[in-house]
C-alpha cells in the first residue's frame, strides 16, 4: 500500500520542488535582466528593433481583433439594456469593459501569443546553435544584447497596443450602437464620458497593461533563455511561454482588480 | 545618424499608441470636460444624504454646476456635512437652498441647488444655511400606509 503511494507522491513532490525552484530562477533571470539593462538605453535602436517585431507586427491582430470585440460588446450590451429602456447607455458598458478589463487583458493574452511566442522561439533557437554561447565567448553579453532588448521592446509594446485595443474597441461599440442601431450619437458619448473616470478607470487599466506587459516579456525570455537545446525543448518551451502568460495574466488580472476596486465611494 | 524604415515604424506605433490613449482620455474619460473649470467650496449639512456619492453632480434648474467634493458626518450635530465644488462661473445668493433630489426613480443621487433672493452672493467657504433632506422611500410608504389606516379607522 505504502509502495505505491510512493511513486506518485514522490513525483508530486518533484513536481512542487521543480515549481519553487524555477520561480527563483526566473526571479534572479528578471533581475539580471534588470542589471544589464543599460547597453538596451545607451543602444535604443536594439529595443525599436524589437518593438518593431513584437509591438508593430501584432499591430493588425490588436486592431482587428479590438474593433470585433467593441461590436460583440455593442450587440451583446443592446440586447441586454433593450430590456430596461437603457439603451443609450451602451457607450458605458462597452467604454467600461473594455478600458477597465478587457483592453489590457485580451490585448496581453494576444501579445503573449503573437510575440511572447515567437521571443522564445527565437532565443530558443539562437540557444539551441550556440548563438548565445559564441557572443558570450566574443565577450558580448547575451543579456545586454539579446535578451534585455527583447524586454523592454515587450514592456514598451504591451500598454500601447492595450490603449489601441481598447480605442478600437470603442470605435466597433459606437459603429454598432450608434451607425447600425441607431442610438443618440450625443447620448452615447455624453453618457460615457459620465461614466469612465480618467485616473480611476483609464490609468488604472494603463497600469494594469504595463503589468502585463512585464510578466508577459519576463516569461517569453526566461523560458527562451531556459529552453533545453533541442527542438523538441524549444518547441516545449513556446508551448510554455503560452500557458503560462496566459495564466499570470489572468491571476494578475484578479489581484489588480481587487485591489483598484474601491467599490462606491 | 542614418535613418531606416524601423526608425519611422517605431515613430509611428508609438504615436498611434499615444493618440489611442488621448483618444480614451479625452472622448471616453472625462479629462476633457472637466478639468479646465475653476471651483469654488461650498459648505451644506444635510439631516440625511441617502445615496449621494463623491463627484456626484449638483445641478440648478437641472443644469450641472458642481460636484461633490468631499462628505462626513458630523460627530458634533449629528448631521451629513457635504462640501460642494461649485463651477466659478456660477454666483448663487446666500440663501439658496440646497436639497438631495434623485434623477427619476431609480436614477442617480444629486445635490439641487434653488436659488433665493439675496443680494450677496456665496463665497468660497461659506455654508448654505436651508437644506432639505433625501426623501426616504421607505418612511414615505410607512406614512402613508398609517395615513390611510387611520382613515379607515376613522368611518368605522
Amino acid at each position: 500500500m505504502l509502495d505505491r503511494l510512493r511513486r506518485p507522491l514522490a513525483r508530486l513532490g518533484h513536481n512542487v520542488i521543480e515549481g519553487v525552484w524555477r520561480i527563483g530562477v526566473m526571479a534572479r533571470f528578471f533581475g539580471l535582466v534588470l542589471a544589464s539593462s543599460g547597453t538596451s538605453f545607451q543602444r535604443f535602436r536594439l529595443v525599436m528593433r524589437e518593438v518593431y517585431f513584437s509591438g508593430v507586427l501584432s499591430l493588425i491582430i490588436i486592431v482587428v481583433s479590438g474593433l470585433f470585440v467593441g461590436m460583440v460588446l455593442g450587440l451583446q450590451g443592446y440586447e441586454t439594456l433593450q430590456k430596461y429602456g437603457a439603451t443609450e447607455s451602451i457607450g458605458v458598458v462597452v467604454a467600461l469593459s473594455l478600458v477597465r478589463e478587457l483592453g489590457p487583458v485580451v490585448a496581453g493574452l494576444l501579445f503573449a501569443s503573437r510575440a511572447g511566442s515567437a521571443i522564445t522561439a527565437e532565443i530558443g533557437l539562437m540557444k539551441t546553435t550556440e548563438q548565445l554561447t559564441a557572443m558570450d565567448m566574443m565577450a558580448v553579453s547575451p543579456m545586454a544584447r539579446v535578451i534585455a532588448p527583447r524586454f523592454w521592446a515587450g514592456v514598451i509594446s504591451m500598454p500601447l497596443l492595450a490603449a489601441l485595443f481598447s480605442a478600437m474597441g470603442v470605435f466597433g461599440g459606437y459603429l454598432v450602437g450608434v451607425v447600425l442601431i441607431g442610438v443618440d450619437n450625443g447620448a452615447f458619448w455624453s453618457q460615457m464620458q459620465a461614466a469612465v473616470d480618467f485616473r480611476y478607470d483609464v490609468l488604472n487599466g494603463v497600469v494594469k497593461s504595463v503589468v502585463f506587459g512585464i510578466a508577459v516579456a519576463v516569461i517569453a525570455t526566461f523560458e527562451g533563455y531556459d529552453a533545453p537545446p533541442t527542438a523538441e525543448g524549444v518547441s516545449r518551451a513556446t508551448t510554455r511561454t503560452v500557458v503560462t502568460s496566459a495564466l499570470v495574466i489572468l491571476a494578475l488580472d484578479l489581484m489588480l482588480t481587487a485591489v483598484m476596486l474601491r467599490g462606491e465611494d | 545618424m542614418e535613418r531606416t524604415t524601423i526608425d519611422l515604424w517605431f515613430g509611428a506605433f508609438v504615436a498611434a499608441g499615444f493618440a489611442a490613449l488621448l483618444v480614451l482620455a479625452l472622448k471616453v474619460g472625462n479629462l476633457g470636460a472637466e478639468r479646465a473649470t475653476q471651483t469654488y467650496n461650498v459648505e451644506v449639512r444635510f439631516d440625511n444624504i441617502g445615496g449621494l456619492k463623491v463627484r456626484g453632480p449638483v445641478r440648478s434648474a437641472g443644469v450641472l454646476v458642481g460636484r461633490v467634493q468631499e462628505m462626513h458626518f458630523d460627530n458634533e450635530r449629528f448631521q451629513a456635512s457635504v462640501t460642494l465644488a461649485l463651477d466659478k462661473r456660477y454666483q448663487f445668493p446666500k440663501d439658496t437652498t440646497a436639497s438631495i433630489l434623485t434623477s427619476g426613480l431609480l436614477g442617480e443621487t444629486y445635490v439641487g441647488l434653488e436659488a433665493g433672493g439675496d443680494n450677496k452672493m456665496l463665497a468660497a467657504g461659506d455654508r448654505i444655511q436651508i437644506s432639505q433632506s433625501a426623501v426616504v422611500l421607505e418612511k414615505l410608504i410607512s406614512q402613508l400606509l398609517f395615513s390611510k389606516a387611520q382613515e379607515d379607522g376613522g368611518k368605522k
